[in-house]
């Protein structure tokens, strides 16, 4: 008996639109860190972060997504954290989006202020991405990687293309 | 309309669930008797001026109480159900 | 067609790319640069459609979005747009555009017969007219109506073309980027903040474009020019033109339509129209002003127009008007005439108020304008005057009744402008809209110079609420800054009929009718009279009309007040509106691993809240849903079956109170569940009735995973961060979702532990037992569940081997005669079995009616344990029960009501209704699942089920809710 063979949501390749660039990429192990109530706990070396922070370390990020939450990404946590921990790397298809009118294609489909002034480099936050609960981490001005549920993947990628679509429509003109 | 969640700060209504009056945080003693319940469940102010009810930001997960004036439409405050780590 | 109204060399128009166009299927040129509008009026072409009521032949009155008169089709792709305003439709090489409202064509219009009957169809001729009989009303009167007055066309096929929505955020919203808003928006930029500068037109500059007034010692196009280049340079400005500021809400939110491609040949990827979403922290609205016309006996002929439409179509789009009179009340109006003047026009200047008369151009001081001929196209304009009357030969009317300031959006919170005697208009208060400064003209101020002051201080306001310190760099330039003189006309005294509001036919005379017949609120009147109800809202009529009914009630305008303003500012497209969310963009679409194999066996796709689910799975030879779907039950209940369930929502539960949690989630107890073990569990709501069901496995001492049905995964989700957070804050729980991080597959009937042992070594499970279980080198999960009555098991493995564990499944599966079986197989299934989803908890039922109500635990408190409780909720309640057909062959259906046998199918004999149906491969016929009233005391006993819908009446009998294997045994053993 041969193992399971795996598959990605949706093919872990880049289309390039304008001067908007869309990937999909497996980020590799991804887990989901909920300190109990009144507990910050120290996680593989990282302090818990707060709101919208991304603490890293080398390849490995701790990234806060929710209330009481933090996604570890790249590696699996230590043992003992005074935590509830949950295996999510299979629950989330991972997007980057780069490029001069990444922003701008964003804007097309989240309510969320993207100005670098509220949302700077480095942070994450959860908003909507249309109708979809999304992760969205601002990795550089013009940079974001976007998480949303598994299953509405190629939503997700349907969406942001014909997004970028749009604008850059506008850009040809 | 914009709400302040305690977690992500100022955001779009749309990002919100409304679960109706803060009364229902009151919830009363499993033994307190048929008026206490029905008043519980069923009996809500609808003032003119400041009221306080529930909300959830479904991005973040946080429940949350808004004091909001619903003369005004003025949002005074929002506080988080639980505390903790945010 | 040559442009024969076109004056050579004026206008801000580029003749190096004339434009071909067709209207009414005439071919015409225009130049880059023309609206429809003023394409037309330089080639001479005046009458651009009729009137909604009366079929009166209209020309353009204005130059911009306020237009009443000039709505036309505007076909794109073979399809049309109705009801587009030609003075926004910009034009472009191609256009095609055909007027509306009037049959058999625009110059012989039958319906213009209404006309003649006006005296029948004063205000109110509707209501009076068409009261009895009633019936009458939508049969016949309504329907002719509708086709005798109207606006466009819609097209009848669905629009395909492309629309967006985007969200924007800024410091500060500009409103309008006329001298005011360019000043503010340049000055709150200098100072640093982020701002958006937002103006309809398809140029900034507003009045600058028409007037082009000397701004700074230099021709205001200059200044303007400066200023537009000055403010694209600016990173923290972002300039939307062709963007319409369509309403305020609250916190700083606002709406605006943007025009994308709309005028473009060929938009390519560019969408119609989007519509923003912009949050701005302050906000300066500096929309200007409208004007407005003077009633006056047939003021609505093709060749009458605002003067200030008539001073843009002649500067910026160099329309010769021809003979022009002008009528005016105020300063303006002279100042245009003047201006006008200036560019050659000849201009005869009509004004009541004594004025001196020492202009270039003839002026009838004291005067009026008291009648108009020409019924296609003005021909003359009688002048009645200190000296007598006269008639002058005019080619055009250009009317001047003072300026409305554009108060709308500042009133959108429900705020009220008040009078301001002056300027004989209504003016904005502060602070209508929190956060909103209105500046220059939109707040009665009229001057150049004193909008270019208004702007600057307006900015300076915004910057310091926004806490912003820094100062901005550039002054105020030297303009214009005469004073405006008003002497109100609203309506000129005479016989015949004087319009006030164009778009829909109304008259002085019906407004006075109104206040006559006792409707002398201004809202009474407005739906009296409808005036104000078109699609322009009465932007050019609302003003004097509520003047004429002051003057009729003796109210006086400040107490008679205006109209509630409302968004939006501007027609919205629908589809504009809804961008993605047409279609499949409604909402996500949510695919299981499995989908690409379901849909490839041929499987029908159905939907399950967001997901997609195979319906059934057919073979060659199954003519229908019901060959198929009893097929793969009756290999289930032979063999075995495979099914994907990921569907189900799936929450990890941690933490060492997380058994304590669930048991107060739960009506019964979760923390007495050993490790390996899994529980059905009732949830209810704090009322008492069902919120949903699911099984809870516990796979550690201080870890759950419970599941959901698949609608309510979210409901769930969202009641245990409430339950924890209110009432849990200090537990230590922790609850995520992990529905998507599994694919599980139901593995059910007497051969599925032989499917299983393909995967690898499974763990001998009781039943109702969990364990780790290693599927083909992966780690997964084995739960010992079954909802088809058969032995079953569900195997959970990380998402990411779904799609080639289920391929593994449905071969092992087939080379055992079984099967996939999809969601009609399962109901088969579990309708057999008497198990109920969410047909039955439907949201009215307690854990006692779908006979569950042992499971709510008398041990402890629950979520809905005490409201369960209640006096009203035991006592002849409808219970759950099965249904059998008495004569076996007859087809039962859902949604059917059930009466005892002799009663009629009327509500007081309801003795409760069927929720599920399903054909019994198994016991050869159909089953059904209902509740009737005490049904648990009433087996045996036979009702009628009456589908009025399907006309179906069969006798069924009340039985056990388990039609098969009562005593569980197949999924036991």
């Amino acid at each position: 008996m041969t193992d399971l063979v795996a598959e990605h949501a949706v093919a872990l390749r880049t289309t390039d639109i304008g001067r908007a660039s869309l990937t999909a990429f497996d980020p590799g192990p991804v887990f989901s860190i909920a300190p109990y109530p009144g507990v910050r706990p120290v996680v593989n070396a990282m302090p818990f972060p707060t709101p919208g922070q991304i603490v890293t370390q080398g390849a490995v990020r701790l990234v806060w997504a929710g209330r009481e939450q933090a996604f570890l990404i790249g590696a699996a946590p230590d043992e003992g954290l005074s935590a509830a921990i949950t295996d999510q790397s299979d629950g989330w298809a991972w997007f980057r989006l780069q490029g001069e009118d990444a922003t701008a294609v964003l804007a097309r489909l989240t309510p969320l202020d993207l100005r670098v002034s509220a949302f700077a480099p480095g942070t994450s936050a959860r908003a909507p991405l249309n109708h979809m609960q999304a992760v969205i981490l601002r990795t550089a001005a013009d940079a974001f990687e976007l998480a949303v549920f598994r299953s509405m993947a190629q939503t997700a990628q349907h969406e942001l293309v014909e997004a970028m679509t749009r604008v850059a429509a506008r850009r040809a003109r | 309309m914009r709400l302040p969640c305690p977690c992500c700060g100022s955001r779009d209504r749309r990002e919100f669930t409304y679960y109706g009056a803060a009364e229902f945080l009151n919830r009363p003693a499993p033994d307190a008797g048929d008026a206490a319940w029905d008043d519980y469940l069923h009996n809500r102010d609808n003032p003119a001026g400041e009221t306080r009810d529930l909300w959830y930001h479904d991005p973040c997960a946080t429940w949350m109480e808004v004091t909001r004036n619903t003369v005004t439409h003025e949002v005074l405050k929002a506080r988080a159900l639980a505390g903790g780590v945010k | 067609m040559t442009q024969s109204h076109r004056i050579p060399g004026r206008g801000l128009i580029d003749r190096s790319q004339p434009l071909n166009f067709t209207f009414d299927g005439v071919m015409y040129q225009g130049y880059q640069g023309d609206t429809l509008a003023s394409a037309l009026l330089a080639n001479g072409v005046r009458l651009m459609g009729r009137s909604f009521k009366y079929h009166r032949p209209r020309g353009v009155l204005t130059a911009g979005s306020e237009e009443p008169n000039a709505l036309v089709e505007v076909f794109e792709n073979g399809q049309h747009t109705p009801n587009t305003r030609a003075t926004m439709a910009e034009l472009y090489g191609g256009m095609v555009a055909r007027s509306q409202n009037r049959w058999p064509s625009l110059g012989l219009d039958v319906m213009a017969v209404n006309d003649l009957l006006s005296p029948f169809f004063s205000a109110g001729f509707y209501y009076k007219t068409f009261m009895w009989p009633r019936a009458f009303w939508e049969k016949l009167y309504e329907p002719a109506i509708r086709r005798a007055a109207g606006l466009g066309r819609l097209d009848r096929r669905h629009d395909e073309a492309a629309y967006e929505k985007a969200f924007a955020h800024c410091d500060l919203l500009v409103i309008g980027a006329g001298p005011t808003g360019l000043m503010a928006a340049m000055a709150a930029a200098q100072a640093g903040a982020d701002v958006i500068l937002a103006d309809e037109g398809s140029a900034l500059g507003g009045r600058i474009l028409a007037d082009q007034p000397e701004i700074g010692d230099m021709p205001g196009l200059t200044w303007l020019e400066t200023m537009r280049t000055d403010l694209a340079a600016m990173p923290n400005v972002r300039i939307m033109t062709r963007t319409t500021v369509t309403g305020a809400y609250d916190d700083g939110t606002f709406g605006a339509l943007e025009r994308v491609g709309l005028h473009l040949a060929d938009p390519g990827d560019l969408p119609r129209e989007c519509f923003w979403r912009i949050h701005a922290r302050r906000a300066i609205l500096a929309a200007g002003a409208l004007e407005r016309p003077i009633a006056h006996r047939d003021n609505d002929r093709p060749g009458v127009m605002l003067a200030s439409g008539l001073r843009a179509y002649v500067s910026r789009w160099g329309v010769n008007p021809g003979k022009v009179v002008l009528f005016s009340n105020n300063d303006s109006g002279l100042a245009t005439a003047r201006a006008l003047t200036g560019m050659g026009i000849d201009v005869s200047y009509v004004d009541p108020r004594p004025i001196p008369v020492t202009e270039e151009f003839p002026v009838y001081a004291e005067a009026r304008v008291i009648a108009t001929q020409g019924r296609k196209g003005l021909k003359s304009v009688d002048i009645q005057h200190r000296g007598g009357t006269s008639r002058v030969e005019a080619r055009t009317l250009a009317l001047s009744g003072g300026w409305n300031p554009s108060v709308h959006l500042a009133c959108h919170l429900n705020g009220r402008p008040q009078w301001d005697e002056t300027i004989a208009a209504f003016v904005p208060r502060s602070d209508m809209v929190p956060g909103m400064i209105v500046a220059g003209a939109a707040r009665g101020t009229f001057s150049t110079g004193a909008c270019l002051q208004d702007g600057l201080e307006a900015a300076q306001a915004s910057l310091t609420a926004l806490g912003i310190r820094k100062k901005p760099r550039l002054g105020v330039p030297v303009a214009e800054a005469a004073p405006y003189r008003i002497a109100p006309v609203w309506a000129v005294e005479g016989d015949g009929r004087a319009w006030l509001d164009f778009a829909n036919d109304v008259t002085v005379k019906d407004v006075k009718l109104s206040a006559q017949e006792g409707f002398q609120s201004v809202e009474h009147m407005k739906r009296y009279t409808t005036q104000g109800m078109a699609p322009d809202q009465g932007k050019s009529s609302n003003v004097a009309a509520l003047a004429v009914l002051a003057d009729a009630t003796g109210q006086g305008i400040a107490a008679t007040g205006t109209t509630t303003y409302r968004p939006p500012f501007v027609p919205v497209s629908i589809a504009a509106m809804g961008a993605g969310g047409r279609g499949t963009g409604f909402a996500p679409q949510r695919f299981l691993t499995s989908d690409a194999q379901s849909r490839a066996m041929g499987a029908p796709m159905i939907e399950a809240g967001l997901w997609y689910r195979p319906s059934y799975f057919p073979r060659a030879g199954e003519k229908d849903w019901r060959d198929a779907a009893e097929r793969e039950a009756v290999m289930v209940r032979g063999a075995v079956g495979v099914c994907d369930v990921s569907t189900l929502g799936k929450i990890d539960v941690q933490g060492k109170d997380a058994g304590r949690f669930l048991d107060f989630l739960y009506t019964n107890t979760m923390s007495t569940l050993p490790v390996g073990k899994v529980r059905y569990g009732l949830m209810l709501r704090e009322d008492g009735f069902v919120m949903d069901d699911g099984t809870c496995a516990r796979l550690g001492p201080d870890h759950f995973l419970v599941t959901t049905t698949t609608a309510a995964a979210g409901q769930v989700m969202r009641h245990m961060d409430f339950v924890q957070q209110a009432f849990c804050a200090d537990c230590d729980v922790r609850t995520i979702s992990v529905t998507e991080g599994w694919a599980q597959f139901a593995i059910a009937g007497p051969k599925a532990r032989e499917v299983l042992a393909t995967l690898g070594d499974a763990p001998d499970l009781p039943f109702m037992g969990c364990a780790p279980m290693t599927v083909a080198g992966i780690a997964g999960r084995l739960f010992r569940i079954s909802f088809s009555g058969e032995q079953g098991y569900e195997v959970a493995v990380p998402t990411r081997y779904g799609k080639d564990l289920f391929a593994r499944l449905v071969t092992a599966a087939e080379s055992l005669e079984g099967c996939a079986y999809g969601m009609e197989a399962l109901n088969i299934l579990r309708v057999e079995k008497g198990f109920i989803t969410h047909a039955e908890i439907h949201g009215r039922t307690t854990a006692d009616d779908v006979g569950l109500g042992k499971m709510v635990s008398a041990k402890k408190d629950c979520i809905g344990k005490a409201a369960s409780q209640r006096p009203g909720l035991s006592e002849d309640r409808q219970q759950l029960v099965g249904l059998m057909p008495v004569n076996q062959g007859e087809t039962l259906s859902a949604g059917a009501h059930l009466y005892n046998e002799r009663d009629p199918a009327t509500r007081v004999h309801d003795q409760g209704y069927v929720t599920s149906v399903a054909p019994s491969p198994t016991l050869g016929t159909w089953l059904g699942l209902g509740f009737v009233v005490n049904g648990r005391a009433r087996h045996g006993e036979v009702i009628r089920l009456d589908d009025g819908l399907r006309k179906r009446q069969v006798l069924v009998e009340i039985v056990d809710p388990v039609f098969f294997d009562p005593e569980g045994g197949r999924m036991r053993d």
